[in-house]
């Protein structure tokens, strides 16, 4: 036997680390690819014994890239826990800090992350594709721009949250500060701004990507396509909400095969435990756990940008609203299974957040000083769902009379695409590794099948030096190191 | 290249990753330490692995941060290779200098997590009773492998020698700044030192002169309870705030967002145990000298461990729950 492995391992974020194993058979083609999470740290665990209201101060712990997702996930659990709604003023507040943080986190993926593979090119040398490679293409100027939107939407979220790792404002029915005039106004020119910002963003995108038929084929090719189910939440006419509404979830075809209110979702979602990992796979409970298949039958769904897209019927913002509508009409119509499309998905729910924020500043009653309703009702169980950048994110807590936590369950974001990532990791494996045949470029190629996740590898980080760091070792069946590969 | 730039490691165990974040959010002024400095092995950024800095010669990594607590065996593995390149070592942030949030998970062990994780959790379907493995053969005879999980999380100088710590969930952007630029111009204090001034959170605290000598309260609220006086100290409030036994140097963030200190940035120098201190600030504070209304008074205190020790347990002299008293 000449079995060869390949093992990527970067060693870098995915609700901790990742490392890829990819498995050659004797004629040197792919066999198959696992994505491995070597890391645990047991959340659901330690919250037990914990006043549930801590939650929110204890939870944006699992990742301080989106501290605020798990912060308001936490802070709706408890909301629910004490069966008591945020006044509508807090509700203004949260969705302002919730619209704020969706905006820097996904225009600096694109930019810093995603963005360089098509900004600079998927065959540009690792060299150039980067940030720097960016700055290169897009000016230093523009560079710069990226730098401020992200630090002022920040700092909306600091002043509001009290750190933007990890915010710290959440309280069942309410947020502990409010927003004064003053800064209304001021966080009101960074919306406008971050529309601006939003719009230019999908204007690069257009004149990149669009314009360009090579790169159009690239987005549009099999190996960049897996076929499954969507899920995200949507609002009362099934728009896109990253804050709150109804978990929906379409199959393959775009229909509709389920809705839930948030404490249902054990009906719909079961987790499959795999020896080789420390993560879990979630999967469709009503089809049922058929392995790591795509296809009409598949339990697998996926979550984030391009999901919740597929999920709704249309953006809750009239300028996403459009690039929404031209992206469905550009890439055949709804569902996209197209993995690449996640990074244009990203842009139009930049711009849906930027709008939103607009939309919430314009309201001058978002300065009411009613941000708190005092909880009254005796704590029992509640379950918080929102739409973390990476997809659905679910806190569930059970508490005694005293909401002291008995029991937690946490679904994470890039807990849900974590069959899918494998898949289209081993997908593009098949299809770029052949003959025994390693490549930088085939690297980078099977490489661009996973970041469109944006799986919490996308730490801003990652925005120095600019590329997913990467090392390929191959083994001979006796574990003799052959070749290596490198880049970054 | 420029040889006389310091080389700099970056590295991360049990963390979230803020840490990198709030490297990142220096925002403008990182490409300027980026121009000072040569990064020789950041892995979440750099394409250096383990074993090209266990080609480096032993002490020629001017400084490595390290964040996160020691929880994996890949991770301890790590950090003593990191202290043998290293000639300084700081630890960066909460969890390293003390634990951190992912400490409290030594009220449980191994077993009890795992038995969470991948059992009794209602979303988990797992009829064969699957788990992760340290080693796994798959059926074609493929073998893959995850670290070892230990039974406990450490602090880092629980498992490496620590020159510095910068506290500090995360530390906030002018404590590293002016880290960097103590490194840059050879002016550290001495070994050991936590890099922030040595006082109570109190001691800076806007809300300090609201504080009264004595504490008129006869039970602790929690913050759910109350309207949140946006002046007044939490403790006359009668809400638990570590500012008394909690370093300054944090800018006073969660305070300024109308919410009471946990305790991320650790005791000053002249505490050990940030729990004990708490308590004993606390119980001086109360306006009543008889031991039974002090005990009356804490007993309204729900969760001492996890308001106490919430950045510190692994750091404090509990350290962990015995294992045989885990259940």
């Amino acid at each position: 036997m000449t079995e060869k492995r390949i093992t990527i391992d970067p060693i870098t974020r995915l609700e901790g680390h990742g490392k890829i194993e990819i498995f050659l058979d004797d004629k040197g083609d792919v066999e198959r690819a696992l994505l491995q999470v070597p890391e645990l740290r047991g959340f659901e665990q330690f919250a037990v014994g914990r006043p549930v209201e801590e939650m929110p101060r204890i939870t944006p712990r699992i990742c301080g890239v989106c501290p605020t997702a798990h912060h308001f996930a936490s802070t709706k659990a408890v909301d629910a826990v004490f069966n008591v709604q945020p006044t509508p003023t807090a509700l203004k507040i949260r969705r302002l800090i919730y619209n704020a943080f969706m905006m820097e986190d996904h225009t600096l993926h694109f930019f810093f992350l995603g963005g360089p593979d098509f900004i600079v090119g998927p065959q540009a040398p690792a060299a150039d594709r980067n940030i720097l490679g960016v700055i290169g293409k897009v000016g230093l100027e523009i560079a710069g721009k990226v730098i401020k939107i992200r630090r002022e939407c920040r700092d909306i979220i600091n002043y509001l949250g009290g750190k933007v790792v990890h915010p710290v404002c959440g309280l069942p029915g309410g947020v502990s500060k409010g927003l004064d005039e003053e800064h209304r106004l001021e966080f009101l020119e960074v919306a406008k701004t971050s529309v601006d910002f939003a719009q230019f963003a999908l204007k690069i995108f257009d004149d990149v990507v669009l314009q360009n038929k090579e790169y159009v084929d690239v987005v549009l090719s099999e190996p960049y396509k897996i076929v499954t189910n969507y899920m995200g939440l949507v609002d009362v006419n099934n728009r896109v909400d990253f804050y709150d509404g109804d978990v929906r979830y379409v199959d393959t075809n775009g229909k509709e095969l389920g809705r839930f209110k948030h404490p249902d979702y054990l009906d719909h979602i079961a987790e499959h435990v795999e020896p080789w990992s420390y993560i879990k796979f979630p999967f469709l409970k009503k089809i049922g756990w058929k392995g790591f298949v795509d296809g009409e039958d598949t339990s697998i769904y996926r979550v984030a940008p391009l999901a919740r897209l597929n999920t709704a019927d249309g953006m809750a913002t009239p300028q996403a609203q459009e690039h929404y509508e031209k992206m469905y009409e550009t890439l055949g119509g709804s569902p996209v299974h197209n993995t690449l499309a996640f990074h244009w998905a990203r842009l139009i729910e930049a711009l849906q957040a930027a709008e939103a924020m607009v939309e919430l500043l314009e309201d001058k009653s978002i300065v009411d000083p009613d941000i708190r309703n005092i909880p009254t009702e005796t704590p029992n169980e509640g379950v918080g769902i929102i739409e973390a950048p990476r997809g659905v994110l679910i806190h569930h807590f059970k508490t005694d009379d005293r909401g002291i936590i008995e029991e937690a369950n946490l679904i994470v974001a890039t807990i849900h695409n974590s069959a899918a990532i494998t898949m289209s990791i081993e997908k593009a494996a098949k299809a770029f590794i052949k003959g025994g045949k390693v490549s930088e470029g085939l690297l980078n190629m099977t490489e661009m099948a996973f970041r469109p996740y944006d799986p919490c590898h996308a730490c801003g980080t990652h925005a120095l030096p600019g590329d997913m760091p990467l090392i390929v070792n191959i083994y001979d069946h006796k574990g003799e190191l052959t070749q290596q590969l490198r880049r970054g | 290249m420029n040889v006389q730039k310091p080389k700099v490691a970056f590295y991360w165990c049990a963390s979230c990753g803020g840490c990198e974040e709030a490297v990142v959010d220096l925002a403008e002024d990182i490409l300027k330490v980026v121009e000072a400095v040569d990064i020789v092995f950041w892995p979440v950024a750099l394409d250096f692995k383990k074993k090209d800095v266990e080609a480096m010669e032993d002490s020629s990594i001017a400084v490595s941060f390290i964040n996160g607590a020691v929880r994996l065996s890949e991770q301890r593995e790590m950090v003593e290779l990191l202290r043998k390149k290293s000639r300084l070592v700081f630890a960066f942030g909460a969890c390293s200098h003390l634990g951190g949030i992912p400490g409290l998970a030594n009220f449980w062990n191994k077993e009890t997590i795992f038995n969470r994780a991948y059992h009794t959790t209602p979303s988990t379907d797992n009829p064969d009773g699957i788990v992760p493995q340290e080693e796994h053969t798959l059926d074609d005879g493929k073998i893959l492998t995850l670290p070892k999980f230990f039974d406990t999380v450490y602090a880092l100088d629980q498992v490496i020698d620590v020159d510095y710590y910068l506290p500090g969930c995360c530390p906030p952007k002018d404590l590293i700044v002016n880290a960097i630029m103590a490194i840059l111009e050879g002016k550290l204090p001495p070994k050991g030192a936590v890099l922030s001034p040595n006082k109570s959170l109190c001691d800076d605290c806007k809300r300090n002169e609201t504080k009264p000598e004595k504490l008129a309260i006869t039970e602790v609220k929690r913050p759910w309870e109350v309207m949140l006086d946006p002046e007044k100290c939490f403790l006359a409030q009668g809400i638990i705030c570590m500012g008394p036994a909690t370093r300054t140097g944090c800018g006073e963030r969660c305070i300024e967002a109308n919410m009471p200190c946990r305790g991320c940035f650790g005791p000053t120098d002249q505490v050990y145990d940030q729990g004990a201190k708490f308590l004993s600030a606390f119980a001086s504070i109360l306006d009543t000298n008889s031991e039974k209304e002090i005990e009356k008074i804490v007993d309204t205190i729900i969760d001492p461990a996890g308001y106490f020790y919430r950045f510190s347990l692994p750091y404090s002299i509990l350290r962990r729950r015995r294992m045989e008293a885990v259940k």
